[in-house]
């Protein structure tokens, strides 16, 4: 399998640690080598908030992820800071219904979902990365679906246990979207 | 052999030290260490530790003090400008030959800095952090295994030579999760400390535990048994690890972090055909300087990686005795170098360096 280089990016309070955390259990359950880096800091309240994730079959050297071949962005200011880091052939997943432009790059593989309108209509509006997690997740193959299940168990805290079942479904309609 | 699980350095530091029988934990938060105090805060009630969030750092490494002079297993944990105010306390520790853990989870500095990632408390925690001649010993993990192993680590050496141990990480390894493989539970209590403070039971004579000597030919006397000790210390705990350099022309010498972000670096040398590899000191102090002084016969070069402006790099140099030039590739502030920056630091010292 693939190494996967991934970052996740957009707004404080848009979930992105918490999807980036499903990958990691997710690789966990795989007994896959990963690592898992958050930003920290005062851009976190309100400004952007990203992380680091790395999935591979050969130990993991540093966590920090200069060149992703995948990037996941649910804000214009992620999307502008990112696009121009991202490996060429490498995939872009953006939340079209809050980025209006669209990825200037040709040599990589861009894929607009509107994951917010979709949390929405759906009546989840908050689990709009989840939604793009799923798609980017349909689209790489960066962790098996048959682990997600369990990897969310993990990452939702027992408080917030009733929340499972929304989170799976959001999964699945943005892997369907995905097609 | 427990089950692997997911966690933050930070958090494996903390469960580390409960699992190694720590029940008392003296600190509170700053960033980028502040997930140690928070797990500390929820877990010692639960399991009849204490936590005890101090009203300064001053307060916590004396109550430190106190813990550790009754023979409990103690630790404080901050970051760099909260470290610097603990080093008083520290020197004391070290005046009453007590045991004691101290984690450093680095920010940039010098004063109040930054919250981001940072190696520039080398010095300070190399040299002996306080006053007076003494050292501590000091452990750099670079990943959150090790986060978790040297924690254990660090207080049974602390125990055995009867001296503070520094956990020396930086903002990237206390915030990065990693899969984990937590130690047994351990119960220090069953190792016998025949200096601890716990009450005479008018059954033995007292127990004195001090750092004040009046007398300059005792404290002299007590001053060179230290150093006695620390020269065993030397002798036998040095740590490292060796990546890639068994054929080697170029040795990267840089821990934590930065060894990381070198490992990238030197697998994308090798590709390039660049006989590069890396001597990774997991001990600060004792510094691994044997290793060193071997690698000096092989390469041309060393480059020192660093998040400081070339602190380790006098170690280098002082342990090769100049032998062979000592590079320097560094960032601070904060910031981190790419690979591609230590890449090229490595192309540079294969063809010669600068000089």
């Amino acid at each position: 399998m693939a190494d996967h280089q991934i970052v996740i990016a957009g707004f404080g309070g848009q979930g992105l640690l918490f999807s980036g955390k499903v990958l990691a259990y997710a690789g966990l359950i795989e007994g896959r080598e990963l690592s898992w880096l958050p930003s920290y800091g005062p851009e976190m309240r309100g400004g952007t908030a990203n992380c680091n994730v790395i999935l591979s079959d050969a130990p993991i050297g540093s966590p920090i992820v200069n060149t992703p071949n995948v990037l996941m962005v649910m804000n214009n200011p992620s999307l502008d800071k990112y696009e121009n880091a991202v490996q060429p052939g490498g995939k872009i997943f953006l939340d079209s219904t809050l980025i209006a432009r669209k990825v200037t790059r040709t040599d990589v593989e861009a894929y607009y979902v509107p994951a917010t309108k979709m949390a929405m209509d759906m009546g989840m509006p908050t689990l709009a990365n989840m939604i793009l997690l799923g798609a980017l997740i349909a689209k790489t193959g960066c962790v098996r679906e048959e682990s997600l299940a369990d990897a969310l168990h993990k990452v939702i805290p027992a408080r917030k246990a009733d929340l499972f079942d929304l989170n799976m479904q959001a999964l699945q309609a943005g892997k369907e979207f995905a097609g | 052999m427990q089950e692997k699980v997911l966690m933050k350095g930070n958090e494996a530091i903390a469960e580390a030290a409960i699992l190694a029988g720590c029940r008392h934990y003296l600190g509170s938060p700053i960033t980028p260490q502040t997930e140690i105090a928070a797990y500390m805060a929820k877990k010692m009630p639960k399991i009849g530790g204490t936590f005890l969030q101090d009203e300064s750092e001053i307060a916590a490494i004396n109550m430190v003090y106190g813990v550790a002079a009754t023979g409990k297993r103690a630790m404080t944990s901050s970051s760099s400008p909260g470290i610097a105010l603990k080093c008083e306390g520290i020197s004391y520790l070290a005046g009453a030959d007590l045991p004691a853990v101290i984690v450093n989870v680095q920010r940039g500095g010098p004063g109040l800095g930054g919250i981001q990632p940072s190696q520039s408390d080398y010095f300070l925690a190399t040299r002996g952090p306080g006053h007076g001649d003494f050292h501590v010993l000091v452990l750099a993990p670079a990943s959150v295994q090790e986060m978790a192993d040297l924690t254990g680590k660090a207080f049974d050496l602390a125990e055995k030579y009867r001296m503070p141990a520094m956990l020396l990480a930086d903002g990237t390894m206390g915030q990065m999760m990693e899969p984990v493989q937590l130690p047994e539970p351990r119960d220090p209590d069953t190792i016998e400390k025949d200096w601890a403070v716990t009450g005479t039971k008018c059954q033995r004579k007292h127990h004195v535990v001090n750092s004040l000597y009046l007398s300059p030919a005792e404290l002299e006397r007590l001053n060179i048994e230290r150093f006695e000790r620390y020269a065993e210390i030397e002798k036998n705990e040095c740590m490292w690890e060796a990546f890639m350099m068994e054929d080697a022309e170029v040795c990267i010498v840089s821990c934590g972090i930065t060894a990381r972000v070198s490992r990238n670096a030197i697998v994308e040398a090798r590709k390039q055909g660049i006989k590069v590899g890396m001597i990774r000191p997991i001990t600060l102090w004792p510094f691994p300087k044997a290793p060193l002084r071997k690698a000096a016969d092989q390469v041309k070069r060393f480059v020192c990686v660093e998040l400081n402006m070339g602190q380790m790099r006098e170690d280098v140099q002082l342990a090769v005795a100049c032998k062979k030039p000592v590079d320097l590739c560094f960032r601070v502030g904060g910031m981190i170098p790419s690979p591609d920056e230590v890449l090229d630091a490595i192309r540079k010292a294969n063809e010669g360096g600068n000089d």
